[in-house]
């Protein structure tokens, strides 16, 4: 059975079809990456996925669960229990430390842990910089904090909205190693995005356009 | 770590490490918990120091003979004092009141102790000086003009028992006193029209029956205080008819009631601005942190959890900007205390909780909206940057 499953979602605003009937199945461990042009329903699927927008009609099927008309109560909580959200801006909590911002993770989740919070930045090469605020880290370190938050409650997904859109070539390599090292370790991996190269390492690609599928196929040069 | 540890550390992490931020937030709680302690304190502490300044306007209370044969002495006067709180006494001076002759005109003589007439009349101008030893007067100025004495002039003041207690030889009893005057007595009302000897010369010239016509005290208390002294007096010495001076008490509790009723009036607004700064800050602050309330909310923080948060930090600044404010309050009735009224109070224990509490209750108020206006975030729009 798959981990994800979309069944002829739709998310129109007025007369826009963000979403257009789009079917979809995620199986677990896969690593996904959703690519399309800007306004090509990319977000609104990252949305929709990560619960934090619901479609207009259609069945989301996580894990069993029809998610699609849960209530924002229940989609909080989903998101909070299966789901690890990476931004590509980051988003840290600037007065937290790094270590404070995996935690805050955790907090919501169930129990600050600072030690396997610290083992988390351990995970991602920063256990040096734990106590660092955000301002005091490159945009690189800034994203691999980003990762190891969401990684630190073991979801069922990671679902990454262009990680590598803010870094220089050398932080994007090393983004898509720790991306490599989570599929290997069996992490389910969506990651949006518009960079070919990104899309180029992930095991499968699906791309959109006006808000339709248009393209989804095995990435040949996929290495596992 | 535990949950509501970490909580503890969010919230003091934000306004320690966002202080600039947080800054003017705590500075209009600051300002606010300030004027509030200070005013309080001021409240409470303008009865003892208005009575202070109305002590200087005279007695506000006199102890009369209760009727025609009613007759009282030092020994009464003492046991009505039992009955008013030592501290509060300010000074007791008691008159008596007799008849005599001076360069052969009838003259009201006035026998009193003269260190309890400095303390309820502090505003006796004497020209010259006060009795000290015995043999020495006052006359009032109107007297000292009507006699034509001045100051160190000396003659001798007659005494005698009127023409029906005279005995049935027909001769009236007379006794002498030689006196000298020692300062001039202005007021510019009715005590000018006396002279005033010490309350022994008046016994050794009249007889010593011990006999008081009237005692005047300052007391140091409240009309209701007052009311209450003058009750219990009357039932338990029923030779004594204590009276208060309305002309003091009055006007002292009209200008008490009349500053309490501008101290809270100006105190209500200064909470009342305190409350509107504060929201207003908090409703920037949570402008500010639109992204970080959306990541919170992305990461899991329910609207509950985001109340939470907010409110904490909302909560903890006040109880932070009420102890500044409760020493700095304290500092302000202080100086205005020193400079307005020329004495020092002391500290009021129980202010300190009541400003923290009162700081922390508007800082909680001013948070309400602000706070509600955070759990609105739809974190797909603000985590997007739109």
């Amino acid at each position: 059975m798959s981990l994800l499953e979309l069944e002829n979602v739709s998310k129109i605003y007025g007369e826009l079809h963000a979403l257009d009937n789009v079917s979809m199945k995620v199986d677990n461990g896969e690593w996904v990456a959703i690519m399309g042009p800007s306004g090509s329903g990319k977000s609104t699927m990252m949305n929709i996925i990560g619960c934090m927008d619901k479609p207009t009609s259609g069945r989301v099927i996580l894990d069993g669960a029809d998610i699609a008309h849960e209530s924002q109560n229940s989609l909080t909580a989903i998101r909070r229990d299966k789901i690890g959200l990476i931004f590509q801006q980051f988003h840290l909590v600037n007065y937290l430390t790094a270590v404070e911002n995996v935690m805050v993770s955790q907090y919501y989740h169930s129990v600050p842990d600072e030690r396997e919070a610290l083992e988390a930045l351990d995970r991602v090469g920063l256990a040096d910089r734990a106590r660092h605020l955000p301002s005091q880290l490159s945009g690189g370190e800034q994203q691999r904090v980003c990762i190891a938050r969401a990684l630190i409650n073991y979801p069922e997904i990671v679902l990454a909205d262009e990680p590598t859109g803010n870094l220089d070539e050398a932080n994007e390599n090393i983004v898509l190693d720790i991306f490599q090292q989570l599929h290997r370790d069996g992490t389910t991996l969506i990651v949006v995005t518009h960079d070919p190269e990104v899309g180029e390492v992930a095991q499968r690609t699906v791309t959109l356009e006006y808000g339709k599928i248009i393209r989804d196929a095995q990435n040949a040069n996929f290495i596992k | 770590m535990t949950k509501r540890r970490f909580f503890f550390r969010m919230i003091t992490s934000s306004l320690v490490r966002r202080r600039s931020r947080m800054l003017v937030a705590l500075l209009a709680i600051a300002v606010g918990a300030t004027i509030l302690s200070g005013l309080v304190t001021i409240y409470y502490d303008v009865p003892r120091q208005m009575g202070a300044q109305f002590r200087n306007y005279g007695a506000n209370m006199i102890f009369l003979a209760s009727g025609n044969d009613a007759r009282f002495d030092m020994d009464t006067v003492n046991e009505a004092l039992s009955y008013i709180d030592g501290g509060e006494l300010v000074g007791v001076a008691p008159y008596r009141y007799e008849t005599v002759l001076i360069h052969e005109q009838p003259i009201v003589a006035a026998g009193t102790d003269f260190s309890g007439a400095r303390t309820t009349s502090p505003y006796w101008y004497i020209d010259g000086q006060w009795p000290e030893r015995s043999g020495e007067m006052l006359l009032g100025k109107e007297e000292a003009e009507f006699l034509g004495l001045g100051l160190g002039d000396s003659f001798t003041v007659i005494w005698s028992t009127e023409e029906d207690a005279a005995d049935e030889t027909g001769v009236t009893e007379q006794r002498t006193l030689d006196m000298t005057v020692t300062g001039i007595l202005e007021t510019g009302g009715s005590e000018e029209a006396y002279v005033y000897m010490s309350l022994e010369d008046l016994e050794a010239l009249s007889g010593g029956s011990g006999r008081l016509d009237v005692v005047e005290l300052s007391v140091s208390a409240s009309r209701e205080e007052l009311d209450r002294f003058a009750g219990l007096i009357g039932t338990a010495v029923p030779d004594i008819a204590p009276r208060l001076v309305k002309r003091v008490t009055e006007s002292e509790s009209t200008v008490l009631s009349k500053l309490r009723s501008l101290v809270f009036l100006v105190t209500a607004v200064v909470l009342i601005l305190t409350m509107i700064c504060v929201a207003t800050t908090m409703t920037a602050v949570v402008t500010e942190r639109r992204r970080e309330i959306g990541l919170r909310k992305a990461l899991g923080a329910s609207d509950g959890g985001i109340i939470r948060e907010f409110m904490g930090e909302g909560l903890l600044l006040g109880f932070v900007g009420g102890l500044a404010g409760a020493g700095l309050g304290f500092a302000f009735a202080q100086y205005v205390s020193i400079n307005v009224f020329s004495s020092s109070i002391s500290f009021q224990g129980w202010l300190l909780p009541v400003t923290v509490a009162a700081s922390v209750l508007v800082t909680g108020l001013a948070c309400l909206l602000p706070v509600r206006s955070a759990t609105e975030i739809d974190p797909a729009l603000v985590l997007k940057g739109e």
